[in-house]
């Protein structure tokens, strides 16, 4: 599901921005230095690909409704995962400005969300272990499968935080999980069953498609130890840089924006409501009106005191700090569960 | 079963719209981007229950339609399809927030209604602005834009050739989805069993014609990065645009002017 605008707050937005742009760049990073430049117009194909496949209707067995493909996954399977997040990027942003899917400010979200979970955690964690040892058609759908699933979960789970943390809804945390985590199990089903067919089926016809894949990435706990160091650096300073704002003014975007244009034609209330004050006897329309005594100090009260801004919101400014928060324990999940996968692993082999 | 055509279609109509020509039209892209950013903070700033001072900010995509010549219904009804999720999870505060906020004499107006409605409207005005922007804009330029403020080439190549090849490989999905549903006799969808042959075979075919288009390339002398030609620079004028609303949209966050507008036409005197 893709998170809109009007469920954001600007501290939850940009924090996600910048958490999305830290993983970015850090991926940019690796394409640039690790891979032919071949794969630059392969990546831009492939994106479009997944608009075109996104049109197909897939009849889902045993019931009347019909899914389609998501994409994050197979663009991992078939680019590594770090060509794939920045195709998976590129699918959300053009569905962000043309199809209105998901809006500019919370696309850092939804990269975050769709692209960074089945790249970077489900992908590398699920599908390629499950498949290490050859592929098999059981492999295959199993891994897959596990990994969509997964990869949906957690990245549902992240649309409940985001919306609750910007304070929009007044749904309760387990409520609001209970909606999503159910529904997003069924279209993760959907897309595992997607993504493993088309797996399938390249491995029976094409398999040089997929070892190339597999190898042309370099994928150690190393490196995703960056990807995360990334993360969570950039959570702290933009937290710390949003909460900041956020603690010492009413609002930090306001109390900037201020600053950064005519603060103090923008400060004098008194001159304003003289000019106001003319005015209104030039254009009153109905000077003598019953309601003028409450009305008036309704309106005098909004814009005599300083208390009485238009939004000043706790919830606005707590956020910046949770929203900081959240990120880093997500990231310290994350290395909790690699560390848990790891250790697995080298007990297996040991 | 759904015509793959309509994406390409849906992308036609904003580069269409996109390349008419108006004062909106000639800003800078990299002023209109940052405007339309400065617009979708201040929107989503706006705390919950503050709707009145919020709907002045209907003037901007309403002004930049009128001046970019942009119709109103077609942009509406690409807006629709992306209310349900807002909607969706807005509902639920009138269920959760009961509390009387305005009490007329005829009905009690809970918290939870008014934040619904606030919710919404937000959505309406973020997703406007961000196709008006297209609209007016073009994704060509955008991506120039996003070149002035340092994206890597990598990811902007990589962005443009997603966007020019949607209407090539959405073509090609439309033809073989015709021919499925025509040889399936009355099938609505494509059969599990089928799935994987046909989405593989797209995808196949979409991986070669990724080989022949960088080969093409390199022919024309691709070096890693595609060139966009020259944009134009920013003029005082441009900036003059980005000031202009950004300083609007800060004094409509700042003052209620809905309720100004009131207080002056009842003529009541503080």
């Amino acid at each position: 599901m893709h998170m809109a605008d009007a469920l954001l707050s600007p501290a939850v937005g940009g924090t996600m921005w910048a958490v999305t742009a830290g993983v970015a760049a850090y991926s940019i990073k690796k394409v640039q230095g690790e891979l032919d430049e071949q794969k630059v117009p392969l990546m831009g194909v492939l994106g479009a690909f997944v608009f075109a496949a996104q049109m197909i209707n897939f009849t889902i067995p045993g019931t009347g409704s019909s899914g389609h493909l998501g994409g994050g996954l197979l663009l991992a399977i078939l680019l590594g995962p770090y060509a794939g997040f920045l195709t998976m990027a590129s699918v959300l942003i053009i569905q962000g400005l043309f199809f209105a899917d998901g809006g500019l400010l919370a696309m850092g979200c939804n990269i975050f969300n769709l692209g960074f979970y089945t790249c970077f955690i489900a992908y590398p964690l699920i599908y390629k272990t499950m498949v290490r040892r050859g592929y098999t058609t059981r492999r295959i759908f199993a891994g897959s499968l596990l990994a969509a699933i997964v990869g949906l979960q957690l990245g549902s789970f992240s649309v409940v935080l985001e919306t609750l943390l910007s304070g929009i809804t007044n749904l309760p945390f387990g409520t609001f999980v209970m909606l999503m985590q159910p529904i997003h199990l069924a279209i993760g089903v959907v897309e595992g069953l997607i993504t493993a067919a088309v797996v399938t089926y390249i491995w029976k016809t094409r398999p040089e498609i997929l070892e190339k894949a597999a190898t042309g990435e370099l994928l150690g706990g190393i490196t995703i130890k960056k990807v995360l160091t990334v993360l969570a650096v950039a959570a702290v300073i933009t937290g710390g840089v949003f909460s900041w704002f956020a603690s010492t003014y009413p609002d930090g975007l306001e109390w900037s924006l201020l600053n950064a244009t005519g603060k103090e034609e923008l400060e004098a209330p008194d001159g304003v409501h003289q000019a106001l004050a003319y005015l209104q006897e030039k254009i009153a329309f109905f000077p003598d009106y019953g309601f003028k005594n409450n009305a008036g100090e309704a309106a005098g009260g909004a814009l005599g005191d300083e208390g009485m801004w238009p939004a000043v919101d706790a919830g606005t400014s707590v956020s910046g700090l949770v929203g900081g928060a959240m990120t880093l324990i997500l990231a310290a999940a994350t290395g909790l569960i690699i560390r848990t996968v790891k250790r697995g692993k080298g007990q297996r082999f040991v | 079963m759904a015509d793959p055509v309509p994406a390409f279609y849906n992308i036609r109509f904003l580069d269409e719209l996109a390349a008419k020509k108006s004062i909106i039209h000639n800003v800078h892209p990299l002023m209109k981007l940052l405007t339309t950013g400065v617009y979708l903070l201040v929107t989503v700033s706006f705390n919950n229950y503050d709707l009145s001072s919020m709907l002045p900010l209907i003037f901007y995509p309403v002004i930049i339609m009128a001046l970019a010549d942009i119709p109103a219904v077609p942009i509406f009804k690409r807006v629709i399809p992306a209310l349900p999720f807002i909607i969706g999870i807005g509902i639920f505060n009138p269920i959760y927030d009961k509390t009387p906020v305005l009490v007329l004499p005829w009905i009690v107006v809970s918290g939870g209604w008014i934040s619904f409605f606030s919710i919404l409207l937000k959505g309406i005005l973020t997703i406007t602005a961000a196709l008006i922007l297209v609209a007016t804009t073009g994704m060509p330029k955008i991506t120039s834009a996003l070149g002035i403020i340092r994206i890597p080439g990598v990811f902007i190549t990589q962005l443009l050739l997603t966007y020019r090849y949607i209407a090539v490989l959405d073509e090609e999905a439309g033809r073989m989805v015709r021919a499925y549903s025509l040889r399936s006799a009355g099938e609505k969808g494509i059969k599990f069993r089928d799935w994987g042959p046909l989405t593989g075979h797209l995808l196949i075919k979409s991986m070669e014609r990724a080989q022949r288009v960088y080969r093409s390339m390199c022919c024309r002398g691709f070096a890693g990065e595609y060139h966009t030609g020259r944009e134009k620079g920013i003029s005082a004028g441009d900036l003059l645009y980005l000031a202009g609303w950004s300083l609007a949209f800060i004094l409509i966050r700042r003052y209620n002017i809905s309720e100004i507008l009131g207080w002056l036409m009842m003529g009541a005197k503080k």
